[in-house]
C-alpha cells in the first residue's frame, strides 16, 4: 500500500495544485534533468566530511519535503548519516527517515541498529528519542523489534521513556493490528503507572487500540481522577472524554428519579391493556421512589476532580469538562459549566463556532442553564456570518415568555444588518419564536408583515416563507394578510416567495374568494416566464380553484394546464397531465377523480419549526460526530445509563478491598458533601512535593494525611458491617453508635489509645451525625436524647435477652466513657470490649465473668441510685485509672442517660457554685458546662444547673427572671420546676449565648418565695465546641491565622502531664476542643470553634526535651486566644 | 489524532505540508478549496469540513489557513486549540506568523512541528521546553551559525520535559532580574442610539514578562480579587491557593506568558468611558445624506482617553463623504465603504465632532439601515474594572527583582447600534394589539 501510493500521491498532488507552484520552483514540474543534477550536488554534500555541508544539504532536503516535493531518491545518501554526531543533522535525518521509510523499506532497515543501540543508552532522553523514531518508521518487518522495544520501555525507570512507549503503542497498532493482544497487555501495565507524565499518553493509546476494554480502567479509575489536574492539558482532554464514557457504563443516572417520574406519568397516560403490567409499573415506580438515589462516591469523585478544570486556559479542556457535566452530573449541578462556556466565546472564532454548536444543543435540553447569559449571545455586526447564525440559534432556543420581548427587540436590529444571509436567518428565527411562544405570535406576524414592504427582496421573500408557515397555524384570522400578500405577487420576484404566496392563496382560497381567481389570471399571463417552482404552484392554485370555484376559473385552469402541457420541464408536464386527469371530469376519468377535493384540499398539518440541533445530544457533546451530526469514524457511542449499577467494588484497589458495603460509602459521601474544599483538594500546591509519591488511591483522604486513608476507610467499613450485624433491631442512632464503637475498638487492638482517638475523630467527622447524636457518647444530656435512649432500651429489652442487653449497655457505656474522658485504657480492656458488639454469643464466656462485678453495679445503679457521687469520685487527675473504674464511671453515665430528666455531671466536668446553700436559704444551686450542643439554639452554650433542696420544706416554682445581660447575649431559660421536694435534687439545662465573651450572665433565680441574684461566668474554654478536622485542614487553617492571630507561650509541663495522654487530657478539660490527628508524636493539636460565632480556635502543644513545651493558640479573636493560652498554660503546668 | 497539516496562503497555495502518520495526498485539500470558494470570505469557512474519508479541521490566522487532516473521531476543539498553539509558537519564534516568515524558517518550522506532535498526539507544547529543544532564530545566531556551522538545535538535552514544572526551563540566568505584569482590560459594549448601554462587560488578561534567575516562586495578590468573576489560569497557577485565599501563587515560565484571563461580570456596573452622539440620515430626495457624530468622555476616573478611533461601515450606496472634523482627521475608503475617524486624545473642554454630508449613488434607493459605529480607544494607567494589584512577593530566590505593573484599558468589541424604523412600527403594533 505504501510506496506505490506514496509516489502516486506525490504526482497527483503536484498536478492538482501544481499550477501556482511552477512559478516558484521550476524544478518541481518536470524538468527532470535539473532535478537530478541538484540532487547530485546534495548527495555530494551529504557524503562530505563536513558537518556544515551535511547540515546545509539536510536543510534543503527538509525544505523540499515541506513543500511536498519528492526527495525519495536521496534515501541511500541520507540514511548513511543516521549516526552523525551533529545533533541537528541527526534530527533532520530522522525527519527524512520517518517520511520516506515506508517507501524504501529495505534501505530503512540499515538504520535500525542505530536505534537499537540508542534504546540501551543510559540517558533517558536518548532512549526515548530512539524509541520514538524507531516506532515511527513504518516498516512491517521490524514489528517484532518494535514490540520488544515497547515492552522494555514500558517498564523503564524513567517516566519519560514510559510516556514514549505509550505513544508508540498506537503507532505499532496501526502498522500491525495483529499485535493487539500483546499491546493491550502493555497498555494495562502502563495504565497502572502513577505518574502524570504517562497518564495522558496511555489513555490516548487505550482509546486508539482498545476503547472497548473498559474493564481495564476499573482499577485505575480513582487514580486517574486524582491525577487529572496535574496531567498536561492535552492528556486531560483525552482522559476526561474517556472517563465520561466509563462513568456512563458504571454509575446510575443521577437524574433517574426525575426521569422515572416522567416516564411513569407518560405510561399512565397512554394506558396499557393489561392491568397487571400497569400494576407492576406502578410498583416499580413506587420502589424507585422509596429507594432514594445515592450517588456512587466514585461518580462524585469524578465530578469533583474535574470541576476545577473549568478554569483551564485550554478551550478543549473546558469543553471536555462541560460535556462531562452535561452527560453525567445531576441536573442541579450542570449549571456550573455555563459560565466557563460563555467565557470561551471570547476566544478565536473557530473556538466560538464549536462552542456555540455545543451550547445550541445544550440549550435545547437545559435552557435554564444559559438564560442568565442571554446577553452574551447578542450578535455583533463584526461577527462572521456562521457565528451570527449560531448565536441566533442559541437566542431562539433561549426564548421564552419572559425574555421574548428583549429578544425580539434584539432581532429587530438584526433585520437591518447588511449581511443578507443573516437577515434571512433572523426572519426564520422570528418565525420559530412565534410558533413556540403563542403570546407573541400576533406581534411577530405583524412585524413580519411589515417586512413585506421592505425594499430588499431577499428579506421580503424570507418573510413570505415564514409567514406562510405561521399562517398555516390559524388561517381564518388572517385573511387580510393573505390579501396583502396576494398584492405582493406584482412585485416580488424571488421564486420561493412567489411560490409560497401562490400556495397560500390556493390553500386558503375560501378565505379570499374574490382575489384568488384574479391572482390566477395574472399568473396565467406570466406563466411562461416563471421559474419552475412557481409554475408548479400556479398549476396547484389552478387545480384548487377549479375544485372550489369552477365557474370562474374553469377556462383559466384549462389555459394553464395547456401551457404546462408544453413546458420544457418534464416535471411540470407530468404534473399538468396528472392534475388534468384528476380534476377535469372526463368520460373515462379514473376512480380517483371523485376524491380530487380530498386530495387537494385536505387539511394540512402546520409545519413544526424546530431547531436543527434537536436530538443532537445523543452524540457525545464536544465530539467531532456531534459537530457534523453524523457518526465519524472511530466514534465511540456514549452508552446509556445502566439499569442497575455494576459492582462498584471493581474499582477498589487491593489495599482497600475492605470497603464493599454501601453503608461505608454513604459515610464517605456525606463527608464529601459537607466539605466542599474537596473540590479544591487536588491542589497544584502539592504538585511540587507530592506529585509522584502521592498515594494514588487516596481519593477521599487526600486531606487527611497519607497514613490515614486506608485505615479510616476500613474503619467505616468494618463499622457498618458490625453495626448491621449486632443491632438489626436498633434505631438509626443506635447503629450509628455501635458502628463508631466497633470502629474505635477495632483500632484499639492494634494501636494505642491516642491513635485510636485520632482515628475515631476523623471518622466521626466523616459520618457527622446530626448534632445531637454524635457527641452523645460524651456526657449525654438533652431531653430528646434521653427519651430516645430510653425508647431504644425499652425496645431492645423487649426483643433481646436480659443479659445481652446488659452487655450492650455496658460496652456502650464504657465506650462512651472512654471517648469522653480521653483517658487511657488498658489494652485488655479494649480487646474485651471489642468483642461485645462484633461477635455475638459464643466467645462471650470469659468476658462475662470478668464483667460480672460491673454488671452488678449497673443493676444496682439502675434500681437504687440516681446519680450518686460514688462512681464519680474518680479523681479527675487519675488518668491511669483502672479499666474497671472507667467502666464503672461509664456505667453510671449511661444509666443517667436513661433517667428521665436528670443528667449527672461526670467526674471530668467541673462544677461551679451558683448559689450557696446558706445564702440560698437551704437551696443549693450548682452549675456545670455539659459540653453538649444546646439543641434549641446552636449558638448557645448549654449550662447544666443542679438544684438541691436542703430544707425541710418544698421549694416551688423555680424559674429564671429578669436576666441582665450584656448586649447581644441571649438566654434560653430552663422550664420552670414546679416542685422540689425536701432533700431532693433536680437538674435542668439552660442555654446561654455568651457572644464569645467571658462576661457573666446575670439573672434572678426565683422560687415561690424568694429571688436570688446569681451570675454565670464561663471559663473561656467552655465558649467553644470541638471541630473535627484532618491534619491538613488544620495546617491550612493555621496558615491563615498567623501573625496577630497567633499566640505562643513557652512552658514547663507539670508533673502529671508529661506524656501525650496527660496533655490531651489537660487541654481537653481546660477547653472544649477536640484532638486533631497528627503525624508526629511531638505535637498535640486541637481544634474547636466558638459556639456563638463559630470562629476557629486552634491549639498546638509541641513538646521538647525534658519538660519544656510550647503552646500555640491560633484564633481570630485575640481576647479569646490570650485567655485560652492562660487557661491551658495553667492546666498544663500544674 | 492529527494526521497531517497543510498551510495554505490566501491565494490557495499549499506552501507547507507535514505528515505525522503515513502520507496523505495534498489532493485532500481540494475539498477545502471547494468549501472556501463557497464561503466567500475566509472567516466564513467552517472550521470543520467533511472530506470523504477524512475530516479537515482548519483555523485562519494571519492570512494563513492551517488545515489539519483527521481520520477519526477527535474533539474538534482539541485540534483547533492545538493549531492556534502552533500559530502562537510561530509568532513567538519568528516575531510574526506570516507566510514569508514560515518560508524563511522552514527548517525550524519543521523541527518544531516534529517536536510538538508525536504520531499526531501533542508531545512538547510548552514554549519553554521547545526553546530548549530548538533555539529561536536571531540575527546574531544566524551569523554565527553560518560562520561556525553550528546549529540551532539545542546541544544540551532538554530536561524540562522531565521536570514536575514542565513550563519552566531549568538553569535560567539573568543579570537584570525583572518581572513585569500588564493588566489589560477590554470593554465589550453595545450601546443603542440614545447612548444607553444594551450590554457591557469587561474581559481582562494579565500578561507577564518574567525574566528571573533560578526557580522563583511568585505570589501576586490583588486589592480587590472578588471583582474577578470568572478566571482561567496558566497551568502554573496553584488553583487551590486561589480558591482559598484569592492569591495567585506560581512558579512562572521563563519569558512572556499569559498568567490569567478573567471576566468581570455584567452584574458589576461597567463604567463606559465615553459617550457618542450620532446622527446619520439619508434624504429621501436627492442622493445625499448627513452625518453628525460627537464623542465625549464619560467615566474615565481622571485619566485621558487616548487613541480614539471611530469606524463606520457605510451602506454600499455611499459614494463619498465630505466632512469636517473639529479634531483629528477622517478617511473614507470608497472600496470597502469604511469611514475611519482618527480622533486621538479626548479632551473635556472641546468635544470632537465630525459633521458633513454624504454623497450617495445616483438613483439608488436610500439605504434603510443606519450603520453602526465601532469604537476603539485606550486608557493608560487604568484598569476600567478597578482591579488593582496589591503586591508581588518572591520566594525561593535571594536576589531582589525589579517589579512592574502596568494597566491599560481598551475598547474590545465596542459598538454603537442604531435604532431602526422597524422597531417603531413594531412597538406601534404592539400597542394597538394591547388596545384591542
Amino acid at each position: 500500500m505504501s510506496s506505490g501510493s506514496g509516489f502516486g500521491d506525490e504526482k497527483g498532488g503536484s498536478s492538482s495544485v501544481g499550477e501556482p507552484e511552477y512559478g516558484h520552483d521550476p524544478a518541481s514540474g518536470g524538468i527532470f534533468s535539473s532535478d537530478y543534477k541538484r540532487h547530485d550536488d546534495l548527495k555530494e554534500m551529504l557524503d562530505s566530511n563536513k558537518d556544515s555541508l551535511k547540515l546545509e544539504a539536510m536543510k534543503r532536503i527538509v525544505a523540499m519535503i515541506a513543500r511536498g516535493k519528492n526527495a525519495s531518491d536521496l534515501f541511500p545518501a541520507v540514511v548513511k548519516n543516521v549516526a552523525c554526531k551533529n545533533i541537528e543533522v541527526k534530527k533532520l535525518v530522522y525527519v527524512y527517515l520517518v517520511r520516506y521509510a515506508e517507501e524504501q523499506q529495505d534501505l530503512a532497515l540499515l538504520s535500525i541498529s542505530t536505534f537499537q543501540r540508542g534504546l540501551k543508552d543510559p540517558n533517558q532522553l536518548i532512549r526515548a528519542s530512539a524509541l520514538r523514531v524507531l516506532s515511527s518508521i513504518r516498516v512491517t518487518i521490524i514489528v517484532p523489534i518494535m514490540m520488544l522495544a515497547i515492552k522494555e520501555a514500558a517498564s523503564d525507570m524513567s517516566p519519560y521513556v514510559r510516556k514514549t512507549a505509550a505513544h508508540a503503542i498506537p503507532k505499532l497498532y496501526s502498522l500491525d493490528p495483529e499485535q493487539k493482544d500483546q499491546l493491550i497487555e502493555v497498555i494495562e501495565k502502563l495504565l497502572a503507572d502513577k505518574t502524570t507524565l504517562v497518564a495522558g499518553s496511555v489513555v490516548m493509546a487505550f482509546e486508539e487500540v482498545c476503547p472497548e476494554r473498559i474493564d481495564l480502567i476499573h482499577k485505575n479509575y480513582r487514580k486517574l481522577c486524582n491525577l487529572l489536574i496535574d496531567v498536561e492539558e492535552w492528556g486531560q482532554v483525552v482522559i476526561i472524554n474517556m472517563l465520561t464514557r466509563y462513568a456512563r457504563t458504571q454509575f446510575l443516572n443521577p437524574n433517574v428519579n426525575e426521569s422515572l417520574l416522567e416516564e411513569s406519568g407518560e405510561k399512565a397516560f397512554y394506558g396499557s391493556d393489561d392491568e397487571e403490567g400497569k400494576e407492576e409499573k406502578a410498583e416499580a415506580a413506587a420502589l424507585a421512589k422509596r429507594k432514594p438515589y445515592v450517588m456512587d462516591p466514585d461518580h462524585r469523585l469524578l465530578l469533583r476532580n474535574t470541576k476545577p478544570l473549568l478554569q483551564s486556559r485550554n478551550a478543549a479542556v473546558v469543553m471536555a469538562v462541560a460535556q462531562l457535566y452535561f452527560h453525567l452530573a445531576p441536573k442541579a449541578e450542570v449549571g456550573v459549566i455555563a459560565k466557563a462556556l460563555v467565557r470561551l466565546m471570547r476566544s478565536h472564532s473557530e473556538v466560538q463556532y464549536v462552542v456555540l454548536q455545543n451550547v445550541a444543543t445544550m440549550t435545547i435540553k437545559r435552557r435554564g442553564m444559559f438564560e442568565p447569559y442571554l446577553k452574551s449571545f447578542y450578535i455583533r455586526s463584526t461577527d462572521p456570518t456562521q457565528i451570527k447564525i449560531l448565536k441566533l440559534e442559541v437566542l431562539t432556543n433561549l426564548a421564552n415568555e419572559t425574555n421574548i420581548s428583549t429578544i425580539l427587540r434584539e432581532f429587530q436590529t438584526y433585520i437591518k444588518s447588511m449581511d443578507k444571509d443573516f437577515v434571512a436567518a433572523t426572519i426564520q428565527a422570528i418565525g420559530r419564536c412565534a410558533t413556540n411562544i403563542g403570546e407573541v405570535r400576533d406581534t411577530c406576524l405583524n412585524g413580519l408583515v411589515q417586512l413585506l414592504s421592505n425594499r430588499d427582496e431577499l428579506v421580503v421573500a424570507e418573510s413570505v416563507v415564514v409567514i406562510k408557515k405561521l399562517l398555516q397555524m390559524q388561517p381564518e384570522q388572517h385573511s387580510d394578510i393573505i390579501k396583502h400578500m396576494a398584492k405582493l405577487t406584482d412585485n416580488i420576484q424571488v421564486p420561493m416567495a412567489r411560490a409560497s404566496i401562490l400556495w397560500l392563496i390556493g390553500e386558503y382560497c375560501e378565505h379570499v374568494p374574490k382575489i384568488a381567481p384574479d391572482v390566477l389570471r395574472k399568473m396565467a399571463k406570466t406563466f411562461t416566464n416563471e421559474e419552475d417552482i412557481v409554475k408548479l404552484q400556479i398549476i396547484n392554485l389552478a387545480a384548487k380553484l377549479y375544485l372550489t370555484n369552477s365557474k370562474q376559473t374553469k377556462l383559466l385552469t384549462q389555459y394553464v394546464l395547456n401551457l404546462a402541457k408544453y413546458d420544457q420541464n418534464y416535471d411540470i408536464r407530468d404534473r399538468a397531465r396528472f392534475i388534468r386527469q384528476l380534476i377535469v371530469p372526463t368520460d373515462k376519468s379514473g376512480a380517483l377523480s371523485k376524491y380530487a377535493k380530498k386530495l387537494f384540499l385536505a387539511l394540512k398539518p402546520a409545519p413544526v419549526l424546530e431547531s436543527p440541533f434537536k436530538d443532537r445530544d445523543h452524540f457525545q457533546l464536544g465530539s467531532l460526530s456531534h459537530l457534523l451530526n453524523a457518526k465519524a469514524g472511530g466514534y465511540q457511542e456514549l452508552p446509556d445509563w445502566p439499569e442497575t449499577a455494576p459492582d462498584p467494588s471493581v474499582r477498589n484497589v487491593e489495599l482497600e478491598d475492605v470497603i464493599t458495603t454501601s453503608e461505608g460509602r454513604i459515610g464517605l459521601l456525606g463527608d464529601w458533601r459537607e466539605v466542599p474544599e474537596w473540590t479544591k483538594c487536588s491542589s497544584r500546591e502539592k504538585r511540587k512535593e507530592k506529585k509522584v509519591e502521592k498515594p494514588f488511591y487516596s481519593d477521599s483522604e487526600e486531606e487527611s494525611g497519607p497514613t490515614e486513608s486506608a485505615d479510616s476507610e476500613s474503619d467505616s467499613a468494618s463499622g457498618s458491617g458490625s453495626g448491621s450485624e449486632s443491632e438489626e433491631s436498633g434505631s438509626g442512632s443506635e447503629s450509628e453508635e455501635s458502628r463508631e464503637e466497633s470502629e474505635s475498638e477495632q483500632e484499639d487492638k492494634e494501636d494505642e489509645e491516642d491513635k485510636r482517638k485520632k482515628k475515631k475523630k476523623t471518622d466521626r467527622g466523616k459520618v457527622k451525625a446530626p448534632a445531637v447524636e454524635s457527641p452523645e457518647s460524651e456526657e449525654s444530656s438533652g431531653a430528646e436524647e434521653k427519651n430516645r435512649a430510653q425508647k431504644v432500651k425499652g425496645r431492645r429489652s423487649g426483643s433481646e435477652s436480659e443479659s445481652e442487653e446488659e452487655e450492650e449497655s455496658e460496652s456502650e457505656s464504657s465506650r462512651s466513657e472512654s471517648e469522653s474522658e480521653s483517658e487511657s485504657e488498658s489494652d485488655t480492656d479494649a480487646k474485651k470490649k471489642k468483642k461485645a458488639p462484633v461477635t455475638k454469643p459464643p466467645p462471650k464466656q470469659a468476658k462475662k465473668e470478668s464483667k460480672k462485678e460491673k454488671k452488678e453495679m449497673s443493676l444496682l445503679d439502675l434500681d437504687d441510685f440516681e446519680p450518686t457521687p460514688s462512681p464519680q469520685v474518680t479523681p479527675v487527675n487519675n488518668f491511669l485509672s483502672s479499666s474497671l473504674v472507667t467502666d464503672l464511671e461509664g456505667l453510671s453515665l449511661t444509666d443517667t442517660v436513661m433517667a428521665p430528666t436528670t443528667i449527672a455531671p461526670s467526674g471530668s466536668v467541673k462544677t461551679y457554685e451558683l448559689l450557696h446553700r446558706i445564702t440560698g436559704e437551704g437551696l443549693g444551686v450548682e452549675y456545670c458546662f455539659s459540653r453538649q450542643p444546646f439543641s434549641p439554639d446552636a449558638h448557645m452554650v448549654a449550662v447544666q444547673i443542679m438544684f438541691t433542696n436542703n430544707t425541710n420544706a418544698e421549694t416551688k416554682n423555680l424559674h429564671v427572671e429578669d436576666p441582665k445581660l450584656q448586649s447581644g447575649m441571649r438566654i434560653k431559660e430552663f422550664p420552670e420546676i414546679e416542685l422540689l421536694p425536701p432533700g431532693e435534687m433536680v437538674t435542668v439545662v439552660m442555654g446561654i449565648d455568651f457572644c464569645d465573651s467571658t462576661q457573666a450572665a446575670n439573672f434572678q433565680l426565683c422560687t415561690h418565695i424568694r429571688k436570688f441574684f446569681v451570675s454565670i461566668q464561663p471559663p473561656v474554654g467552655e465558649l467553644m465546641m470541638p471541630v473535627f478536622m484532618t491534619e491538613n485542614e488544620f495546617k491550612k487553617e493555621q496558615g491563615q491565622l498567623m501573625g496577630m492571630n497567633e499566640i505562643s507561650e513557652k512552658l514547663t509541663l507539670g508533673e502529671k502531664c508529661q506524656n501525650e495522654h496527660g496533655i490531651v487530657q489537660r487541654v481537653t478539660s481546660a477547653a472544649n476542643v477536640s484532638r486533631v490527628p497528627c503525624g508526629s508524636d511531638k505535637e498535640c493539636r486541637f481544634a474547636g470553634k466558638t459556639v456563638s460565632s463559630g470562629i476557629l480556635v486552634l491549639v498546638t502543644v509541641a513538646t521538647k526535651e525534658e519538660r519544656a513545651a510550647q503552646l500555640t493558640v491560633n484564633c481570630e479573636k485575640m481576647v479569646i486566644g490570650t485567655m485560652l493560652v492562660k487557661d491551658i498554660l495553667q492546666a498544663l503546668t500544674q | 489524532m492529527i494526521h497531517s497539516l497543510f498551510l495554505i496562503n490566501s491565494s490557495s497555495d499549499i506552501f507547507l505540508e507535514k505528515h505525522w502518520k503515513s502520507v496523505i495526498s495534498r489532493s485532500v485539500c481540494d475539498y477545502f478549496f471547494e468549501v472556501q470558494e463557497k464561503a466567500g470570505e475566509a472567516e466564513n469557512v467552517p472550521p470543520v469540513i467533511h472530506a470523504g474519508h477524512h475530516y479537515l479541521i482548519n483555523i485562519y490566522r494571519e492570512k494563513i489557513f492551517f488545515v489539519s487532516v483527521i481520520q477519526s473521531e477527535v474533539p474538534p476543539l482539541f485540534v483547533i486549540e492545538f493549531l492556534h498553539h502552533v500559530a502562537e509558537t510561530f509568532q513567538d519564534y519568528f516575531g510574526e506568523c506570516s507566510e514569508s516568515a514560515i518560508k524563511d524558517n522552514v527548517v525550524i518550522v519543521y523541527e518544531l512541528l516534529e517536536e510538538m506532535l508525536d504520531n499526531g498526539f501533542p508531545l512538547a507544547t510548552e514554549s519553554n521546553i521547545l526553546k530548549e529543544l530548538i533555539k529561536p532564530p536571531n540575527i546574531l545566531r544566524s551569523v554565527v551559525n553560518s560562520i561556525t556551522g553550528s546549529c540551532n538545535v539545542g546541544e544540551t538535552l532538554p530536561t524540562g520535559q522531565l521536570s514536575t514544572i514542565p513550563w519552566r526551563r531549568a538553569g535560567v540566568k539573568y543579570t537584570n532580574n525583572e518581572a513585569y505584569f500588564d493588566v489589560v482590560e477590554e470593554i465589550d459594549a453595545i450601546l443603542d442610539k440614545t447612548g444607553s448601554v444594551v450590554f457591557a462587560e469587561i474581559q481582562g488578561v494579565i500578561d507577564a514578562c518574567v525574566n528571573l534567575t533560578g526557580m522563583p516562586d511568585l505570589t501576586l495578590s490583588f486589592m480587590n480579587p472578588r471583582l474577578l468573576d470568572d478566571v482561567s489560569f496558566h497551568p502554573c497557577v496553584r488553583f487551590k491557593r486561589w480558591e482559598s485565599e484569592r492569591v495567585l501563587s506560581f512558579i512562572p515560565p521563563d519569558g512572556n506568558f499569559r498568567l490569567l484571563s478573567y471576566h468581570v461580570s455584567a452584574q458589576n456596573l461597567v463604567a463606559i468611558p465615553i459617550y457618542v452622539k450620532q446622527n446619520i440620515s439619508f434624504f429621501e430626495t436627492g442622493s445625499s445624506g448627513r452625518l453628525d457624530i460627537t464623542v465625549g468622555p464619560k467615566q474615565t476616573m481622571g485619566k485621558t482617553v487616548e487613541a480614539v478611533f471611530v469606524t463606520i461601515n457605510m451602506p454600499k450606496v455611499v459614494l463619498s463623504a465630505n466632512l469636517t472634523a473639529t479634531q483629528g482627521n477622517y478617511t473614507y475608503n470608497p472600496v470597502t465603504k469604511t469611514l475611519v475617524w482618527d480622533i486621538g486624545k479626548l479632551s473635556q473642554q472641546k468635544l470632537p465632532n465630525l459633521k458633513g454630508s454624504l454623497t450617495l449613488q445616483c438613483g439608488a434607493p436610500k439605504p434603510e439601515e443606519s450603520p453602526s459605529l465601532n469604537i476603539d480607544l485606550k486608557i493608560q494607567q487604568l484598569a476600567i474594572s478597578g482591579l488593582k494589584v496589591n503586591r508581588l512577593d518572591m520566594y525561593g530566590e535571594k536576589y531582589k527583582p525589579f517589579k512592574g505593573v502596568k494597566y491599560v484599558s481598551k475598547a474590545g468589541k465596542f459598538q454603537c447600534m442604531a435604532i431602526t424604523i422597524w422597531l417603531y412600527i413594531f412597538t406601534n403594533k404592539e400597542n394597538s394589539h394591547l388596545k384591542c
